[in-house]
């Protein structure tokens, strides 16, 4: 901004970035320092942690809980990823075809989310024990039941979302290209996968990383449909809760009754903060470099 | 003559599809319809008889809604005040301030903007795990944790996306207007809110919307930071019908989801093509 106006809103720094400065210190950057201060002691309190280096990652990584529930969380991931994306991708292609009631199948399968995760958990496990119960199980019975019963929570949410990204994307795919691959003669399937899919790359690359990290960050859902369970027990005592994902694991190392433990949950915390903000990076990177292409 | 058979088999499948696209809509109801058709059940047989209607003996009438609001030591309409009082401050706050925040961001650009403007960005990409605990003891020790002013809390952690959102709408907007008014001898803050407020409008209802479905739906900030045996949100409210009582009562729990899924819908209907609108502009932040 050039002279005229720049000074005069300088002297009002403290009304205009003052507020937003303050509460995201206290919200978020002190937090964040903090818990990356924390991750390397070993503390009950905050107040008398002791430094001790790397301990916490190396008894993180070697926790079998936190591997297991990496190994699911990503499975997971990858699973609602193909099954959102590619059913989200079918809705939007159905409904720009100038179907009848397009606009009241779109309000339809948007709905769910806005629906809470919690809430969305207690309606989906009433619904699953209601058809397993007649085989005399229940959704915390099976490992598989309680993998399959989130995915399928899961869709249910989020394909309404990535339906409304694609939309968008395949109508801005331009009109006379698709009329030119009709005068060419080529076929619907043809020109959906050498003109139409080409053109909503954009979109595919969003809503693939947004469904990534959403399936890895997960925690509601996962807390309310399941909680973790069934659990089995290992050879030591302790036992791995086998539908646990990295969100549920790393609060139930916080707040489990062993106290000594924070420093270990501080610890994985930040690995999983690697993790998801490494995927968030490889998404920027990759757009970028898209549009630089185009 | 070919023509015309391919018009007709083009209408027979749009026909198909509809009735296809009809079906696949009614299956996506159902779980909606289950939660009402069961907060009309009696208890025992919402697990027996998930999906019958609640005909003869099943029929409970109104009572799982009453025994729902009254549940246990805590009042449903406290948790739905309570939920509503932090959903409405904390976006009114997050608006403002965000915005004011932004226009100065882009206007000015010192270093220090940059510095605060990066910081948000790399907070959108921070899972709340990585800060819940000390996020939660810093809010403890700063008296953040009553319902009053716990919107600081969400200002502070909600920064990043609705800073982001609207620095990028600042940004387009051609700067004479603003040296206009400045000429006219209007000072920075009259500017702002005379000017530039008003122009924010589009931005401003998706970002609200955004805040707005974060915040209602929230559940693990507001039960790691309030004190929960005096403040509850309807999430931490709902969960807390499973955690302490060792059965859970379905029916009621199923007319407590219905309960607040309503207000949800109702907003959702009103509000229906600016909800899209904000969804599809906030998914695009990267």
């Amino acid at each position: 901004m050039k002279g005229i106006f720049k000074n005069p809103l300088r002297r009002w720094f403290w009304l205009f970035l003052g507020p937003v400065t303050a509460a995201f210190a206290i919200g978020f950057v002190w937090p964040f320092f903090q818990g990356i201060y924390l991750s390397f002691c070993k503390f009950k309190l905050i107040r008398n942690a002791k430094f001790i280096g790397l301990d916490n990652y190396a008894a993180a990584l070697k926790d079998p809980t936190f591997m297991h529930a990496f190994w699911y969380t990503a499975l997971f991931a990858l699973v609602s990823l193909l099954f959102i994306n590619i059913l989200g991708f079918a809705a939007a292609y159905v409904l720009t075809q100038g179907v009848k009631g397009s606009n009241l199948y779109r309000t339809v399968f948007f709905m769910p989310n806005l629906i809470g995760g919690i809430v969305l958990g207690y309606i989906w496990s009433m619904i699953f024990d209601g058809i397993l119960s007649r085989y005399g199980t229940s959704i915390l019975m099976e490992t598989k039941y309680g993998f399959w019963g989130l995915i399928i929570l899961m869709c249910w949410q989020q394909i309404g979302y990535m339906m409304i990204i694609y939309i968008a994307g395949l109508q801005s795919v331009p009109e006379d290209m698709l009329e030119a691959a009709k005068i060419d003669g080529a076929s619907k399937w043809q020109t959906l996968f050498r003109v139409t899919i080409p053109n909503v790359m954009p979109s595919i690359t969003i809503c693939t990383f947004l469904s990534l990290t959403n399936g890895f960050k997960l925690f509601d859902q996962n807390l309310a449909l399941t909680g973790g369970l069934p659990f089995i027990i290992q050879p030591d005592g302790s036992n791995i809760k086998t539908t646990e994902m990295l969100a549920l694991n790393i609060y139930n190392t916080f707040y489990n009754s062993n106290s000594a433990s924070k420093g270990v949950a501080q610890a994985k915390a930040v690995l999983f903060f690697i993790l998801v903000a490494g995927i968030g990076l490889a998404q920027l990177a990759y757009t970028r470099k898209r549009e630089v292409q185009q | 003559m070919p023509k015309q058979e391919s018009l007709a088999a083009e209408r027979r499948r749009k026909t198909i599809m509809s009735v296809v696209l009809a079906v696949i809509c009614i299956i996506y109801v159902l779980p909606v319809l289950s939660v009402v058709i069961n907060s009309f059940k009696v208890n025992t047989f919402v697990k027996t008889d998930t999906f019958a209607l609640p005909t003869g003996e099943m029929w409970a009438g109104f009572s799982n809604f009453i025994k729902g609001m009254t549940f246990g030591n805590y009042p449903f309409w406290k948790s739905v005040a309570f939920s509503a009082l932090i959903t409405l401050t904390s976006t009114a706050l997050i608006l403002l301030f965000t915005s004011m925040a932004a226009w100065y961001i882009a206007r000015v650009n010192s270093l220090f903007c940059k510095v605060i403007y990066y910081l948000c960005v790399f907070s959108m990409v921070v899972p709340f795990q990585m800060v819940m605990f000390t996020l939660s003891k810093t809010a403890d020790s700063l008296h953040l944790n009553t319902p009053w002013t716990i919107p600081i809390v969400y200002l502070g952690f909600g920064a990043g996306l609705s800073i982001f959102m609207f620095v990028g709408f600042v940004k387009s907007i051609p700067l004479e207007i603003e040296e206009a008014a400045s000429i006219d001898g209007c000072g920075p803050v009259r500017t702002y809110f005379s000017v530039v407020f008003p122009m924010l409008k589009p931005t401003m209802i998706s970002v609200g919307i955004l805040e707005i479905m974060w915040i209602w739906n929230d559940y693990l900030l507001p039960y790691l930071v309030l004190d929960i045996n005096e403040y509850r949100t309807i999430p931490i409210h709902i969960q807390y019908l499973k955690g302490s009582y060792g059965t859970v009562d379905l029916g009621a729990t199923m007319a407590l989801i219905l309960l607040s899924i309503i207000p949800v819908i109702v907003f959702y209907l009103i509000c229906q093509k600016h909800i899209i609108k904000g969804v599809a502009a906030g998914a695009v932040k990267g």
